[in-house]
């Protein structure tokens, strides 16, 4: 009956979003007055995950499973919901989480609701609230299926201490054809990644050049962010595309978004509008930013940029 | 190689975003529908192999009539053949299954999708294609070459991408990468008019059941004012930041 919890790990170590499903998995165990469990892949010490509610875990130690496998993942899901009679699997909103759901929810008969941003507001019958037109409304949606599967969006729900105790025991699943093989894999490394990141600082157009983008990255740095930027940004060149943000982009859900000479057009902010608090700083007062966001410095960005790194490092110096 | 490319037809993101019958349903008065983005890119890449490689190029949707202009403009950005499976889109898996149907009778060979729709935002109708009818599945596509039976293809995954091999039958969930939007096509007069002639087949739904349903709309609560913080008192925002908002 416990509720199944796939924890996401990188190399060994667990990835925030795991913390973030455990603590989610466990408030939907309390409203079913059931326990967790966890399935890992190739994780070490799983011990941490009984800070965060997970009672149990499944831990699959497969070399065929070094790298993920969406097919192989899902089929060791499955297996491990049968195992523990599961009605109930919660997944993230990563890559991954979103690539292998769709193919569990056909090998279970289950059905799945993504981006799912609260704890359920009933469990019988089970609904969830997740986003919908790009972030522009929510969607109350009930799970109508024997076994259900919830997608959490990132940084929705947070992560939730709780003092407890998680056992663990070896499971060992039947690996299926994998179908697809990874050649390669091209990841930066020592740097926040926009997926994980709990702040993002992204710049626009109004930078006028790539040769301004040291002060975009030495704020980043300040606050431990990632750095983003607008299509154009990417489209001409003067950053990577894979900074590139917004509806064709990659959607940021971070606590905090710093856009700096970003218009504010719509595209753009239907990528963003997820984050929890917005900033803007640019120089035009009409910029439609100014409409989407919290906090808002109209201003010159080589201006404020440079002492809002000043007065950040002072901050963090104190603390 | 018989690709089939599956189209849904979403509102604009410029569109308002409104609900009736107590928001249970999308109001679609004024909203302009277009071709999922993600669908665009993927079809523009078909279009390739279409160009260079000799593929055919089906276009499907899973909808009622309203859809048929969306369809019409994936024949004249140079689709050959457009099918419509008649019945409404209630939910994923119910679409999954009708797009099974599909595949199976049309014996395509790669089915090229959208990574999600920008209305739903479901991202869930390729990954559940793939698992009915056994093809490999490869979402967040950003590359995808094909030779023969073999599959090259590039998965963006957080923080970088990855290279992977793999083979026909496929399903890919396709976003930008795939062509770059310079690559998109505007379909021009010729092309609008040749779509008059090509085959748009209305076929009718199998039994398919559903396994979630929407209960209820909601619109985020209306955002508070803005906060201005004069640029001569950036520490202001600073404390802001840490003591109001809590992010730092
Ligand atoms: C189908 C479609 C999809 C799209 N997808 C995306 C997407 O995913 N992501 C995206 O970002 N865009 C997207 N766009 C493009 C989008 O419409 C805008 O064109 C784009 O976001 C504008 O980028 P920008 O704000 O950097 O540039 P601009 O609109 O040129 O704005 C620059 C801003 O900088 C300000 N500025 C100038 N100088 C300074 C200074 N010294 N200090 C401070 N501020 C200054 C200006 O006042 C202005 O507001 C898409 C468009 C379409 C049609
Ligand atoms: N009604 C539909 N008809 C045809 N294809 C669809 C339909 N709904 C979704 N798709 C395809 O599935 C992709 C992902 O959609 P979704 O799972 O709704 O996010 C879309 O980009 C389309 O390629």
């Amino acid at each position: 009956m416990s509720v199944l919890v796939y924890t996401e790990s990188d190399k060994g170590t667990f990835k925030k979003t795991a913390l973030e499903v455990a603590s989610y998995a466990k408030t939907v165990a309390d409203q079913m007055g059931t326990t967790v469990t966890a399935i890992t892949f190739n994780a070490e010490d799983t011990s941490v995950l009984g800070n965060y509610g997970v009672d149990k875990v499944l831990k699959v130690n497969n070399s065929q499973l070094e790298t993920f496998n969406a097919k192989a993942y899902a089929s060791a899901i499955a297996q491990a919901a049968k195992k523990e009679g599961t009605k109930v699997i919660i997944v993230s909103s990563s890559a991954d989480s979103k690539y292998l759901a769709p193919l569990l929810a056909i090998d279970l008969d289950a059905g799945y609701a993504s981006n799912v941003v609260e704890a359920p507001s009933s469990t019988s019958p089970f609904t969830v609230k997740r986003t919908a037109f790009t972030n522009k409304a929510f969607n109350m949606t009930a799970i109508n299926t024997d076994v259900k599967i919830v997608g959490v969006s990132k940084n929705a729900f947070g992560v939730k201490e709780n003092s407890g105790s998680a056992s663990a025991e070896d499971f060992s699943p039947s690996v299926p054809d994998l179908g697809i093989k990874v050649e390669s894999v091209d990841k930066v490394t020592g740097q926040v990644t926009i997926a994980d990141a709990e702040i993002v600082v992204s710049g626009g157009r109004g930078l006028k050049g790539p040769e301004n983008w040291g002060m975009v990255e030495e704020l980043a740095d300040v606050l431990g962010a990632a750095t983003a930027c607008s299509k154009p940004v990417s489209d001409l060149g003067w950053r990577p595309h894979s900074e590139h943000v917004g509806q064709t982009g990659k959607p940021v859900a971070a606590n905090l978004y710093i856009a700096i000479g970003i218009s504010g057009a719509i595209q753009h902010l239907a990528g963003i509008n997820a984050s929890k608090v917005k900033v803007v700083i640019n120089t035009d007062p009409e910029a439609p930013f100014f409409k989407a966001a919290d906090y808002g410095i109209v201003g010159d960005a080589f201006e404020v940029v440079p002492k809002l790194i000043e007065k950040l490092k002072a901050f963090k110096a104190q603390q | 190689m018989k690709i089939l490319v599956c189209i849904s037809h979403v509102p604009d993101t410029t569109s308002k975003i409104n609900f009736t019958e107590g928001d249970t349903k999308f109001d679609t008065t004024g909203v302009q529908f277009v071709i999922n983005p993600n669908d665009e890119f993927g079809l523009t890449r078909a279009m390739w192999f279409k160009e260079k490689q000799g593929a055919s190029v089906d276009v499907v949707n899973v909808g009622g009539p309203e859809t048929e202009p969306t369809l019409r403009k994936a024949l004249a950005i140079g689709a050959d053949a457009a099918i419509r499976v008649n019945t409404a889109a209630t939910d994923g898996f119910a679409v999954a299954q009708q797009l099974a149907k599909v595949v199976q009778d049309g014996g395509y060979d790669l089915v090229i999708a959208g990574r999600e729709s920008i209305d739903y935002n479901g991202g869930m109708v390729p990954g559940m294609l793939a698992g009915l009818i056994k093809a490999n599945f490869v979402t967040n596509c950003i590359s995808l070459e094909v030779e023969g039976t073999n599959v090259k293809a590039v998965r963006e995954i957080d923080g970088g991408k990855e290279t992977v091999s793999t083979s026909l039958p496929l399903v890919i969930g396709g976003q930008k990468g795939l062509v770059e939007e310079s690559d998109l096509r505007i379909p021009n007069m010729r092309g609008i008019m040749m779509a008059r002639q090509k085959p748009l087949k209305v076929v009718e739904p199998v039994d398919a059941n559903t396994e979630t349903a929407s209960v209820k709309f909601e619109k985020p609560a209306p955002k508070g004012a803005i906060k201005l913080i004069d640029p001569d008192n950036v520490e202001e925002l600073v404390n802001l930041l840490h003591n109001e908002a809590k992010v730092i």
